[in-house]
């Protein structure tokens, strides 16, 4: 028997909840029911990762438990099912913690590193009903589901009914299904019910996104947008703090020092437009909040890459180097601990209210320079810098001058990302990929050397932990770990070659022209300026 | 995919029934299953309810031209479909005859089919055919119910010297005793004799009930409709032994 493809789902228009006799008379004469099933109860979980990305990508993923073994069930934005048993789980939980199955292959690809957490939970009463021929043959299912949401608010969904075709019987079934829509007030258009759920409690799907949303204008106070931006970033640091502090999954840490670099960068390089007080009370501030969220975050690139490093080992075998895997989560364990333990500390949450206070208690002056004018001053300055800088670097230059050129372009970034509703999109897209290519070689350049000098602390970590112990670091955890720094070694030699090639693209005279396309985009009351090379060494801090 | 056949060049011997009854005990044991009426009669299609027609008709379905898959019904039962008879199928062994290498064919036509099942039986119209000598290509067990008696004894040994004699692919003959008429003296002596002297013969045999006959009635496998009736449970053993030998 082949997977149905060709369910159609059925709604009840407002609250009407059509029963099986109203079914049956929509269908009579053409078609009969069968003798019906008795109702069983089942329970609901709609689950998605914090960041919607099932929701985004048109998939609605449940977890059905009842009197039948529990079961997730996936479905597209088509209508098409597909599910696998699941046993009992308990929420939050990672894609890689599913039972293997269908459903987990198609979850796996769009929810990756991240966990699937209850979206909204609810109880349904569901009723397989038979629809019969003349021969009393069933030629189609009808299974009306009757739900009530439990969270995140109490609510009762219209009845719902999936007509599903018996093999070979596709024909009839589309008759019935327009035979309901006829008469039985249903409508062939439903909702996805977890949307519905989610109404229901004034919420949205895809309400959160790790983007710089806010919607600004050209003509605006530059302190008006800063102050929206900010405002933004704040409720998205906010917003990662339970997951940060739970650990359900890295990327709410990373998330929320995302949300840390872009406030410090704003303060940074458009704080002038605010009080002085703020940056200068602020600044230090959430420093201390990204230098709190580091020790963590590093362990969690180092854990998330370990697949690929031990699998990438010639010499040692990954055997070899599991005491390393080992003493990476241990200490990751105790990091989280510690960044735990911050984030509920006094001065988080004092930090948090006292940044909010400032910001939303802003006065905004009438006059002043406008949001496209200082968007447009501070990106024109920051594209200088990084290729000022950029082009001072040579193949013999110390690492610490390509660590500062990889700074500048994320400084330029964070700024084109806080400006990015005021330019051109296509603009801001073509700008934003000339600077990823470069930003993507200066950070597996950067990446690889921090990783280099924490492989040789992590070693003496280990040593240290297991120097009074009757079990030390076996020889050959250490000769993995060096053939581990070798990799790393040959793979920042490799970022630093192709170092020349990106920063060619990046500074070519088309590059430029993009980049002036796109300062001039926002509609700017400025002159032309000459990126790049305009004014060489001019424009400095 | 394992391809069963009921096959006997006699007819009235039981052959639907036990096509009927053991397609729906196999997919009551999970595995996927198409029962394919091959019988112009069509008492397959009959007791599933199922009306006896295939787009194009058998010539169709032969020659290719319409996919095989377009014409799957499925049967009220879960992991239950069945490929319909059609009055056409009277003239399968014209329709094979015109086409290149015609013993090969059923053979041919099933082999898609491999990833949507694991078992396909095979109800064959009675007599020894173009059409038969596919079927005999393309299976990998013949059941081949039997009415205990010497003169159905000399057709099974009729059948195995026909099949050892054909060219290609041999299927396993797995014979068994049907219409048991326990009145019957020499019918008990049979059934009791033959399982133990000849490989080929299944211990498991099938009496004449009249809940099998009621299939027709009730259109439905005797298992469905009288899951602990002696009928139903003499389906069980038959298809625990073939599960047992063939598959």
């Amino acid at each position: 028997m082949q997977p149905f493809s060709s369910d159609v789902l059925l709604a009840a228009d407002g609250p009407g909840q059509p029963g099986e006799e109203d079914v049956a008379a929509a269908l009579a004469p053409r078609f009969a029911l069968g003798a019906a099933g008795r109702a069983r109860t089942v329970r609901r979980t709609w689950l998605d990762t914090f960041d919607w990305r099932l929701h985004r990508a048109g998939l609605t993923l449940e977890y059905v438990t009842g009197p039948r073994p529990a079961e997730l069930v996936l479905a597209t934005a088509a209508g098409n099912l597909v599910s696998q048993p699941a046993g009992r789980m308990s929420w939050p939980a990672l894609v890689q913690d599913l039972p293997p199955g269908p459903v987990t292959a198609a979850v796996r690809p769009v929810a990756g590193i991240r966990a699937l957490l209850p979206a909204a939970r609810a109880t349904s009463a569901v009723q397989d009903l038979r629809v019969l021929n003349p021969d009393t043959k069933t030629i189609a299912w009808i299974r009306a589901d009757r739900t009530t949401v439990n969270h995140p608010a109490p609510a009762r969904l219209p009845a719902r009914f999936q007509v599903t075709a018996v093999r070979g019987y596709q024909p009839q079934a589309q008759r019935v299904s327009e035979l309901l829509c006829a008469a039985a007030g249903l409508n062939g258009h439903p909702d996805r019910p977890l949307d519905a759920a989610l109404a229901a409690a004034g919420q949205r799907a895809e309400a959160y996104s790790n983007k710089i949303s806010v919607q600004l204008s050209p003509g605006m106070p530059a302190r008006a947008a800063l102050q929206a931006v900010l405002l933004q970033l704040l409720d998205t640091l906010e917003a990662n703090v339970p997951g940060t502090i739970r650990d359900i999954d890295t990327e709410f840490l990373h998330d929320l020092r995302v949300s840390v670099r872009r406030t410090r960068s704003a303060l940074k390089l458009a704080g002038e437009v605010l009080p002085a007080r703020l940056p200068a009370r602020f600044r230090p501030e959430f420093k201390w909040l990204g230098d709190l969220t580091t020790p963590t975050r590093d362990l969690d690139v180092y854990l998330l890459n370990y697949g690929d490093m031990a699998e990438a080992l010639v010499s040692a075998t990954p055997t070899e180097l599991e005491p390393f895997h080992v003493h990476l989560a241990r200490r990751r364990v105790l990091e989280q601990r510690a960044l735990a333990r911050g984030l509920r500390s006094a001065h988080f949450s004092q930090l948090a209210r006292e940044w909010r206070g400032a910001l939303t208690g802003l006065t905004v002056p009438r006059t002043g320079e406008r949001a496209a004018d200082l968007a447009t001053r501070r990106l024109r300055r920051a594209h200088r810098r990084v290729l000022r800088e950029g082009r001072v670097i040579s193949a013999g230059s110390p690492a610490e001058q390509l660590h500062d050129l990889r700074k500048r372009c994320k400084e330029l970034r964070y700024l084109l990302e806080i400006f990015a509703s005021l330019f051109d999109p296509q603009a801001y897209q073509r700008t934003l990929k000339d600077l990823k290519g470069l930003q993507d070689c200066l950070g597996e350049f950067q990446d690889r050397q921090v990783q280099q000098q924490e492989l040789r602390e992590f070693a003496a970590q280990m040593m240290a932990d297991r120097a009074l112990s009757a079990d030390p670091v076996p020889v050959t955890a250490l000769l993995a770990m060096g053939e581990l720094a070798g990799g790393i070694g040959r793979a920042q030699q490799q970022a630093r070659d192709e170092f020349a090639e990106r920063f060619g693209e990046f500074a070519s005279p088309a590059s430029n022209r993009r980049f002036l396309d796109l300062t001039e985009s926002t509609g700017q009351s400025g002159g032309r300026g000459e990126p790049g090379g305009g004014r060489p060494g001019g424009g400095g801090e | 995919m394992k391809i069963l056949a009921t096959y006997n060049i006699k007819g009235g011997v039981g052959k639907t029934s036990t096509a009927v009854n053991l397609s729906y005990l196999a997919a009551q044991d999970g595995l996927r299953v198409l029962l394919w009426d091959l019988d112009p009669q069509a008492a397959a299609s009959y007791l599933f309810r199922i009306r006896p027609r295939v787009k194009g008709g058998g010539k169709a379905l032969i020659k290719g031209s319409r996919e095989i898959d377009d014409s799957i019904k499925g049967t009220d039962f879960a992991d239950l479909d069945l490929l319909p008879a059609d009055f056409t199928y009277r003239n399968l062994d014209l329709v094979l005859g015109a086409t290149k290498k015609p013993t090969r064919r059923i053979a041919r036509l099933l082999a898609p089919l491999s990833d949507q099942y694991d078992v396909i039986f095979l109800d064959c119209p009675p007599g020894i055919s173009l059409l038969s000598e596919s079927v005999l290509q393309a299976a990998d067990s013949l059941l081949v119910p039997l009415i205990p008696t010497i003169l159905s004894l000399r057709t099974l040994d009729q059948l195995t010297d026909f099949i050892s004699s054909s060219d290609g692919q041999r299927p396993q003959v797995l014979a068994f005793f049907s219409m048991i008429d326990q009145r019957k003296t020499l019918h008990r002596e049979i059934a009791e004799r033959l399982p133990a002297e000849r490989g080929d013969v299944a211990a498991a045999s099938i009496p004449a009930l009249s809940q099998i006959e009621r299939m027709s009635v009730e259109r439905a496998p005797v298992a469905a409709f009288a899951p602990h009736s002696r009928a139903a449970q003499s389906y069980q053993a038959l298809w625990a032994e073939v599960r047992d030998r063939t598959l």
